[in-house]
């Protein structure tokens, strides 16, 4: 079985002007959504008090409020999670005077209702906690985004560096936006998640620029458009092989992952197939326009010149 | 041109076999154990009490599978949950408050593979259930103390020494000593110098006031802060052997911040209040003078505590001193006879009382005893030699090194602990690790199950290969894993699977080429060896990137976030040799032996 059997190069760099557009669309599109409605930071940031409880039988959300409005907790956001016998109840930091034991008042205050219910899991994060997360994963982001651009400097040139990292920041950027736009909940598992795709993605731009090196020693006579063009094309059929497979068990576990593992697919999911496109539409064109040449890698020979010197 | 000489199969076979006996643990499932672990460090278990357990088991007529003495602790192992409670309790009251007796699970896998060291993953609280805690020590109040300490001994410095001042004020970190005149702080200084040599003094004048300044030393407050933190993590770990956990974590974390994680525990409410609680230290007489009744009742005004041997002794109800009058207690020796030695310091108050009660007591045994939960014990009861003035006590005799350490951080534990918040919680319910492991796992069954189809639809023979090398990847991986004693989480699943879906990249590479180069008209034998070759340095380079995010998640990734790290960098390094190394040797295998090959089955 073959999918992909290109007989001609795709002029993928002649429609440089049109992908460049798109992905500026997109990119100020998800720009513009972190700006007006911001990330929804889960309890790891901002601090706060997360608890799943399970009832034996479908549980009526409105007399859970209630009951939490009795135990003086009256801003409290209760909802179904999962099933209609799980429920996820979050309260915010500056509510809760009683820190840590505030899990304990509120079980209590299920309990003198509904005895059976069964407390799942608790989540206190306190603002100290959530700051210094935020600090380190700022600190990681920034980490791979240097480490990459080294790498790649040090094994093809500082322009290969440059625009795998543009195009795998603007990977990142996009994520991002899906998650402000749909307010989705952006915990610690979607911030790993995030780095994985910067590093996963690279992956993608590296081999069409391995490619690109390669091209450039074996097309001795070629344009450099030609070079990225046949690049790409050559690579593609493993592109889309590649993330088909990755995109399987991610999917497996968007899925079936359950609750914990959706967001953390889910932002993979959307990493993966942005970088689809952004590793041949984002950082090639970037490549081309940065100037990248033959003598980046094949440099012109020394001609010995005998000198006198005075 | 595809073949591999003898000894590579054999080193990759080899692998893969240390591999499946690493990962074999495993599927062994675990057991429903009893731990019993002694409370002290001076007691050990050993073959003796490894017989009376087996003995009190035997009587109760309850059947242990196996009953071993493991390292520090006996471990008695059941066939099911029942049988595992009914032994706790009775357990529990045949050694009494000496033993820890825990409930556990523990890995049925058969001894065999325990002697080679293999051992199953150790699961996450995620995925068994379990509280988590992070508590930030108070480092402000563990400065404050000090400084507080410093202000009073400076006073009482100055006053036995007669040198005049006018006052001793604290501003924030700075410490002011006001004198009346040029010489007096001169002497002052000499005498300030010498004995606080934490400190930093500087002259200064201020409207005709002559004014010392001293500030903490930086590495002094470095110090302080860490002996506050090493105090309170001796605490809790005193503190958590009540609780009766099998493996509990205390481990510090980062400069101020501990991170405690009990396992197994489902009472929150008590953990916390366990945990909260402060010990209170304080010293009394003994009363050597009346004998312990025949009946066990103490005469009027005393009580009756036991001390670390399990000796009683009388000890008069009125207290000389409390724990908050002792500043710091540090190990060190005697000066005069070298022996080992407990050095205390008291704040000017407690120097006073301790001074008048020394003086009346000379000759008398004094007991320092440990209050926590309303239960007192004997940490030490010295004879007191003399009236000692100054703050400065020094206990010794008949004590060994280790000893005079552990009576130290005891004394320290007792009453300098910095104050504690927590300021992080996670609490997972059994019921829900259950359902997060069998998530993770059916989600990497299924996503395995249909690369694998895929792969193998898709490229026939080499797609099949492929597969092969992708299970040999994970089975390196969990061996790893197994072997690294790694703690196993949500995360470090999704890890696993997610590395999974990646290491396929390297196989694809390789087999797109080997399609392209059969494009260009070459043999199939060259086909196969251009396409590895060309491949490898594109899987190389696609690879360290992943491990440079991979590394950056581990250095700054808290938690959940460093489990998926350690398995994406470890899943790295073995799908680097099982989709090079171990699908080429079956490649090798399969074609490289025929001479005139003319077609491969690659799709």
């Amino acid at each position: 079985m073959e999918l992909f059997k290109i007989k001609q190069d795709i002029p993928f760099m002649s429609y440089g002007r049109y992908t460049t557009a798109i992905s500026l669309v997109t990119f100020l599109f998800a720009v513009f959504f972190l700006a007006h409605k911001g990330l929804n930071f889960g309890v790891d940031f901002t601090g706060g008090t997360v608890m799943e409880v399970h009832y034996t039988q479908a549980a009526d959300l409105t007399q859970v409020r209630e009951q939490l409005a009795q135990a003086a907790l009256p801003d409290v956001l209760v909802q179904n999670f999962g099933s209609s016998q799980d429920v996820l109840i979050q309260i915010p930091l500056k509510q809760n005077v009683a820190g840590a034991k505030l899990s304990e008042i509120v079980m209590v205050a299920l309990k003198n209702k509904d005895p059976r219910v069964e407390m799942r899991r608790v989540e206190f994060v306190g603002p100290q906690v959530g700051k210094d997360l935020i600090e380190n994963g700022a600190m990681a982001l920034l980490l791979v985004s240097l480490g990459i651009v080294g790498y790649l400097w040090v094994r093809f040139e500082w322009k290969f560096g440059l625009s795998a990292i543009i195009a795998n920041l603007h990977d990142v950027v996009i994520i991002l936006g899906f998650f402000a736009f749909f307010q989705w909940e952006f915990s610690l598992s979607v911030l790993a998640a995030v780095l994985a795709v910067l590093g996963y993605s690279v992956n993608e731009s590296v081999v069409v620029f391995d490619r690109i090196r390669e091209n450039f020693r074996k097309m001795r006579r070629a344009e450099v458009t030609e070079i990225i063009d046949n690049a790409i094309t050559r690579t593609m059929s493993r592109t889309i092989i590649t993330h088909g497979c990755t995109q399987m068990m991610v999917g497996a576990m968007l899925f079936l992952g359950g609750e914990t593992l959706h967001y953390f697919a889910m932002a993979l999911t959307i990493g993966i197939m942005f970088s689809i496109y952004s590793s041949v539409l984002v950082a090639s064109p970037i490549l081309l326009w940065l100037g990248v040449s033959r003598e980046d890698f094949i440099k012109p020979e020394k001609i010995e010149v005998e000198e006198v010197l005075p | 041109m595809n073949r591999y000489p003898l000894w590579k199969y054999l080193l990759i076979l080899a692998v893969l076999v240390a591999g499946f006996i690493y990962t074999l643990p495993n599927f062994f499932g675990e057991s429903p154990a009893v731990q019993i672990l002694p409370l002290r460090a001076s007691m050990k278990a050993d073959v003796a009490l490894l017989g009376r357990v087996e003995a009190a088991l035997k009587t109760a007529n309850l059947h242990a599978d196996r009953v071993t003495l493991e390292g520090a602790s006996i471990k008695a192992r059941f066939a099911d949950t029942d049988l595992q409670l009914k032994a706790k309790d009775l357990l529990k009251n045949e050694l009494g408050e000496d033993y820890v007796v825990a409930l556990n699970l523990l890995p049925r896998s058969p001894q065999w593979l325990t002697q080679f060291h293999a051992l199953p993953m150790y699961l996450g609280l995620d995925l068994r259930g379990g509280v988590h805690f992070l508590l930030q020590v108070d480092m402000k109040a563990a400065l404050d103390k000090a400084l507080e300490a410093a202000t009073g001994d400076i006073r009482s410095t100055l006053r036995e020494e007669n040198i005049a001042y006018s006052g001793v004020s604290r501003e924030g970190n700075l410490l002011q000593v006001k004198f009346r005149d040029a010489p007096a702080r001169a002497r002052g200084e000499v005498q300030l110098k010498q004995r606080f040599s934490d400190y930093a003094l500087i002259e200064k004048e201020l409207s005709g006031e002559f004014i010392l300044q001293a500030t903490l030393k930086p590495e002094a407050e470095h110090r302080i802060q860490e002996s506050a933190v090493q105090q309170n993590l001796l605490t809790l770990r005193n503190r958590v052997n009540e609780l009766g956990v099998a493996e509990p974590v205390i481990q510090q974390q980062g400069l101020d911040r501990v991170v405690v994680q009990l396992p197994g525990v489902q009472d929150t409410a008590r953990a916390k209040d366990i945990l909260g609680r402060t010990a209170t230290l304080e010293v009394r007489m003994v009363d050597d003078e009346h004998q312990v009744g025949t009946g066990g009742g103490a005469p009027f005004g005393t009580e009756m505590f036991k001390d670390k041997e399990g000796n009683t002794l009388l000890v008069k109800k009125q207290v000389m001193l409390t724990g908050e009058r002792i500043n710091d207690a540090q190990p060190g020796f005697d000066s005069r006879t070298s022996e080992a030695a407990v050095h205390l310091s008291l704040d000017g108050i407690g120097a006073r009382k301790f001074k008048d009660a020394t003086r009346e007591n000379v000759g008398k045994r004094m007991a320092i005893i440990l209050f926590e939960k309303g239960r007192g014990e004997i940490v030490t009861a010295p004879v007191i030699r003399e009236e000692i003035g100054g703050g400065r006590v020094q206990i010794s005799g008949k004590m060994s090194t280790e000893e005079a350490q552990d009576t130290a951080l005891l004394l320290r534990a007792g009453a300098l602990a910095a104050p504690m918040e927590i300021v992080e919680e996670r609490t997972v319910g059994p019921s829900l690790g259950a359902d997060n492991i069998s998530r993770g796992f059916n989600s990497t069954k299924i996503g395995f199950i249909l690369i694998a189809v895929f792969m193998a639809a898709y490229y026939m023979m080499f797609g099949s290969i492929s597969v092969l090398a992708l299970a040999a990847n994970l089975l390196l991986l969990i061996a790893l894993l197994s072997m690294l004693q790694a703690t196993l989480t949500l995360p470090g699943m999704a890890g696993i699977a997610l590395t999974l879906g990646m290491a396929i990249d390297s196989n694809v590479l390789i087999n797109e080429r080997i399609r392209e180069e059969l494009r260009n008209g070459i043999t199939p034998q060259a086909a196969i060896h251009a396409g590895y070759e060309n491949a490898f340095a594109t899987i190389v380079d696609s690879n360290i990137t992943n491990l440079i995010a991979g590394i950056a998640l581990f250095l700054f990734g808290s938690g959940p976030i460093k489990g998926f790290a350690v398995v994406l960098c470890l899943g790295i390094l073995t799908s680097m040799f099982s989709s090079v190394l171990v699908s080429r040797a079956i490649v090798n295998l399969v074609y490289g032996r025929r001479a005139r090959l003319t077609r491969v089955s690659i799709g």
